[in-house]
């Protein structure tokens, strides 16, 4: 059966995360915003997969691995479409979207060269909005100033 | 209920309209009756990491009238911060010899950071490019004294309207108000697309121009800034520009009565001289109206009124 052959190839983890739905551009940048190129954690990745939703889709397995807060909110920062899979012991035992979170502390480095969070040893934190487009922008607490995803480059 | 009483002020955002209005309301007050000495025993810090003479004379004057000592430093050269001093370190140092501290620093946030580690409360007097809400309560109190109101006034700005974060907070302020916005620009300096949005978003009009003269005969208030040559990338635009964005007397033959001509200050050469004789010139006024709302703002601060 095709559902169960999808449950199989997700359930090859014994136990640790899957992270599916990325957009198939942002899987490189997924597994460095994780730094999961220094993991000791065996890692599978795919990217370019067919997938109906998202025409092509990028895929991350990481053996033993949970994630916690703060790195979730990177990964729907870089790719908001993501899907989180926790597996133990072959059975998934979470799976959901990502949420844009509506603040994030100490994760991004404020784009303004004259921020005090660039100069003083100041945590940086941002409210997560969307512009009158509709676009995700992140303000800074400190300076006000907004930046958007091409301008976003983690701590 | 003095809902100000101990906080600090870093955008004018952080105020709600009534207490905008609660602190205009005061600094009337003290235009009536400037001395008076409730500040006696009190210390203010007056911290300004860059020069602005002109802001710091503000606020110390502000202070000497309500019989209040100023402690502080004119420019970073003279104080710890040259010795590598962490601006957390010398606001909480200075808080142990002040009941409230004014801040000017180049860097953009170091206001809103400053207030997060400060016991006492802070007063931004700029920081950076980012906010400057004294600039702002003093030109709202500047456009009631002379319309009577805020409510649903003409108001055009004229010059760089891209770089000038004067207008940005007065666009802000007066979108609280119901204003109407005339906007006179080059090209290149034209407002910003996130201050028309905060526009749009609080139903109100906003409209462009070129030439000053298509939107004179409506005007409540003209608010003239400086148009600096360095904001363009082209000298060549830049000399094609300056000139068109110089308000002279004549000029105003034809506006209404009740209109009157703010700047900032300094001016550069964007008002020429000969206005300054005419009765809707307001500039100077504007900048004595600095001081009752100083005033008004720290005595709302420490609760003293
Ligand atoms: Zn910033």
């Amino acid at each position: 059966m095709d559902k169960k052959r999808k449950e199989l190839q997700v359930s090859a983890l014994r136990n640790g995360t899957v992270i599916d739905h990325i957009p198939s551009d942002k899987t490189f940048q997924v597994i460095k915003i994780l730094n999961l190129e220094a993991s000791e954690n065996q890692i599978y990745f795919g990217t370019a997969l067919e997938s109906k939703k998202f025409g092509k889709k990028g895929i991350i397995k990481i053996s033993g691995k949970y994630f916690a807060d703060n790195e979730i909110k990177k990964i729907a920062l870089v790719a908001p479409s993501a899907t989180l899979i926790e597996i133990r012991d072959y059975e998934v035992t979470k799976k959901e979207k990502v949420q844009l979170p509506e603040f994030v502390e100490n994760i991004v480095r404020c784009f303004n060269p004259k921020c005090v969070t660039n100069i003083q040893a100041v945590k940086t934190k941002f409210r997560v909005i969307e512009d009158h487009r509709g676009i995700m922008k992140l303000a800074c607490r400190y300076c006000e100033k907004t930046m958007g995803k091409e301008n976003i480059e983690f701590l | 209920m003095n809902m100000l009483k101990g906080r600090s002020l870093v955008s004018i955002t952080d105020y709600s309209k009534d207490e905008i209005i609660q602190i205009l309301d005061l600094a009337e007050e003290f235009e009536k009756n400037q001395r008076q000495k409730i500040l006696d025993q009190y210390v203010i810090a007056s911290l300004f990491f860059e020069p602005s003479t002109r802001t710091r004379l503000s606020f110390e004057s502000a202070v000497q009238y309500l019989g209040g000592s100023i402690i502080g430093f004119a420019s970073a050269d003279t104080s710890s911060v040259k010795k590598g001093e962490s601006l957390k370190d010398t606001i909480l140092t200075v808080s142990c010899y002040s009941d409230l501290i004014v801040m000017r620093n180049p860097m953009d946030g170091s206001a809103r950071y400053a207030s997060e580690v400060s016991p006492v409360p802070i007063i931004n007097a700029g920081d950076g490019v980012n906010q400057h809400p004294t600039q702002c309560l003093l030109d709202l109190y500047s456009i009631r004294k002379t319309q009577g109101s805020l409510e649903n006034i003409n108001i055009v700005m004229i010059g760089d309207l891209k770089y000038g974060r004067t207008v940005h907070s007065l666009v802000q302020a007066l979108t609280l108000f119901g204003a109407t916005f005339h906007f006179v620009s080059p090209e290149s300096l034209k407002m910003p697309s996130s201050v028309k949005t905060w526009i749009k978003n609080a139903g109100l009009e906003y409209h462009q121009y070129s030439d000053i003269m298509d939107v004179m005969p409506i005007a409540d208030i003209l608010y003239m800034t400086r148009i600096q040559g360095e904001r363009f990338p082209d000298p060549l635009e830049y000399e094609k520009v300056k000139n068109s964005y110089i308000l002279n007397k004549q000029m105003l033959e034809g506006s209404k009565d009740n209109m009157r001509v703010l700047h900032p200050l300094p001016r550069v050469n964007e008002i020429n001289e000969d206005v300054d004789d005419s009765p809707k010139a307001y500039y100077f006024q504007q900048a004595k109206n600095g001081v009752y709302v100083r005033q008004a703002l720290i005595a709302a601060i420490l609760d003293l009124k």
